[in-house]
């Protein structure tokens, strides 16, 4: 085949995405060396003092960073647990399959930002239905504003929304698995529990990580949640990576800092992304 | 033992399934209160518990002098943007993708995968990372607050997702078909546009799925790149999440945005069950 025409068909793709971003990657990395700051807009260039400050004098930084590992980690763990039982179950036939199906899906299908405002009335402490419900037991949790409660409300958040996209991935794989190793195993009288371990489990690893990786690389972008549900509060308790870079960018205008903040941060997820699907990819393969 | 597994699974999904439908419940009962049956305490059935109104609703449709929300305006701008936006990435995508299942890239260490991870790495960015930029970028080419500054950020976002489903579904379509054509004298254009786009729809389709749905979810872009010329439906209902809050025209705003996307989850069930998305999402 002519060589002319494979770039006919990559090039303008890959030019309109790259002519959008090289500006603001190149922006943002010359950004990060200068102070701009809201007394004084512009790219002066002060050197590598944003970084200094990043990795000497900022341990705020760091802490929304282990937050941001910490509820991205529990929350895809919760979404892969639940999310493969339920695409396991509605997989074979039960009763009233398909309508379980669709109910499954919808969480993905809403806008996260405005089903959150939902869940704020929710989880209001005096008018919501939750506190409503809990008065029987007579307790009353602060939801929104103590430091613990409001991670795992979060989590809540996260786990309801996202859990049908975990489902999704996962059952489309179980759905594209072979039947032969299925047959196999039943004729051999296999228990179904060691049909799930020794065949299903297996035989989805690569399906797995794969859902794992996608889900982890949104979930590290959580920000729409903590922006409506608590806004990083109480303090600073469920404040994350990108919400705090989003504070000192856009609300305080340290924008060098931000930028600065924003590069660092864009690299260790790279490289901390491709650790992970490397250990991922070694334990569920070797099972 | 067969049967208390059977009891544990029914009863676990219909758990997990009141846990998806209990905060739409609650918002379609919020939506008929009014401040009265908002501010006394969490109550649930209309007329039972409280006198139920459509105020909530109908200050959706009444434009802003007249005390109303007016959603009408964001409603058509974020559909819009969010079908345009999806329509250049997949024809964009799409093509790419043919051309990375297809044919072999090499310049140095750059291959095939590369390009693709590269597309597909896109979605690694978190949106406070290019906000910032994006803002300097679009005030400095006048596209601020515009719907076509909207649009060329949405791209970014919704072009790797193209990618990302339609290479694995034509690394799925096989390749004698394009061959086929190729010796019964088509270029490679004729050979892409007249037979293998064609089959290639089921993935379009649902490579396009994906992409409303991204588009229409996102809040951040919209929140940062946008103000008052253009603004966005999901940016619209959270700036009613102020101090005194109206959670009745909250709901409803909130329900009547959420309403078109469910359909959409009966068009992917549909896929799902035909085993067209199978292949299309690995």
């Amino acid at each position: 085949m002519n060589f002319k025409h494979k770039f006919v068909f990559l090039l303008p793709g890959l030019i309109v995405l790259i002519g959008i971003l090289i500006f603001p990657i190149i922006f943002t990395v010359r950004l990060s060396l200068s102070g701009w700051n809201s007394y004084n807009p512009g790219l002066d260039f002060v050197g590598i003092k944003n970084y200094i400050r990043l990795f000497t004098d900022d341990p705020r930084f760091w802490e929304s960073f282990f937050r941001l590992s910490f509820l991205a980690i529990t929350t895809v763990f919760l979404q892969y647990i639940i999310g493969f039982f339920l695409a396991h179950v509605v997989w074979k036939d039960i009763k009233f399959k398909r309508f379980f199906r669709v109910l499954f899906l919808i969480p993905m299908m809403t806008t996260p930002v405005i089903m959150t405002v939902i869940w704020r009335t929710f989880f209001h402490e005096s008018l919501g239905p939750l506190n409503d419900f809990l008065s029987i037991f007579g307790v009353q949790p602060q939801w929104l504003s103590s430091p613990g409660l409001a991670k795992i409300s979060i989590i809540v958040v996260e786990v309801w929304q996202w859990t049908s996209f975990m489902f999704l991935l996962l059952l489309a794989g179980l759905l594209s698995l072979p039947k032969e190793p299925f047959l196999a195993a039943s004729i051999d009288g296999a228990s179904p529990f060691k049909k799930f371990m020794y065949v299903t489990f297996p035989l989805m690893a690569p399906i797995s990580i794969g859902a794992i990786i996608i889900r982890l690389i949104e979930a590290s972008k959580i920000m729409d949640t903590v922006f409506v549900l608590t806004s990083g509060g109480p303090g600073t308790a469920t404040e994350t990576s990108s919400f705090y870079i989003f504070i000192k960018g856009l609300r305080e205008f340290q924008m060098g800092y931000a930028a600065t903040m924003s590069f660092t941060y864009l690299i260790i997820m790279i490289i901390s992304l491709t650790i992970i699907a490397k250990v991922l990819t070694k334990v569920l393969m070797k099972e | 033992m067969p049967k208390l597994y059977t009891f544990l699974k029914y009863f676990c999904v219909i758990l997990w399934s009141c846990f998806v439908i209990a905060p739409f419940l609650w918002a379609i009962s919020t939506s008929f209160k009014d401040f009265n049956s908002v501010t006394g305490g969490a109550t649930y059935i209309p007329w039972l518990q409280f006198e139920p109104t459509l105020d909530g609703w109908s200050v959706l449709f009444k434009p802003g002098s007249q005390g109303g929300i007016n959603i009408i305006g964001p409603y058509f701008n974020s559909i819009f943007v969010t079908f345009t936006a999806s329509f250049i990435s997949i024809a964009l995508g799409t093509l790419a993708a043919y051309a990375l299942s297809r044919y072999t890239f090499k310049a140095g260490f750059v291959q095939n995968n590369d390009i693709t991870f590269f597309f597909i790495s896109q979605r690694i960015m978190p949106p406070v990372v290019l906000s910032i930029p994006f803002f300097i970028f679009l005030s400095t080419i006048g596209l601020l607050d515009s719907l076509a500054g909207l649009i060329l950020v949405y791209i970014v976002l919704l072009m790797p997702i193209a990618v990302w489903i339609m290479v694995d579904f034509f690394n799925r379509v096989p390749k004698e078909i394009d061959e086929t054509a190729l010796i019964d004298g088509c270029n490679p254009f004729q050979a892409f546009f007249k037979v293998v786009l064609p089959n290639s729809i089921p993935g379009m389709i649902v490579a396009g799925l994906f992409c409303i749905i991204f588009g229409w979810i996102d809040f951040f872009f919209a929140f940062i790149l946008t103000f008052t010329n253009v603004q966005l439906l999901p940016v619209k209902i959270v700036a009613l999440n102020s101090s005194i809050t109206p959670w009745w025209s909250l709901s409803a705003a909130a329900l009547v945005s959420v309403a078109p996307l469910i359909i959409v989850a009966f068009i992917v069930e549909r896929f799902l069950s035909k085993g067209n998305l199978t292949g299309a999402l690995k």
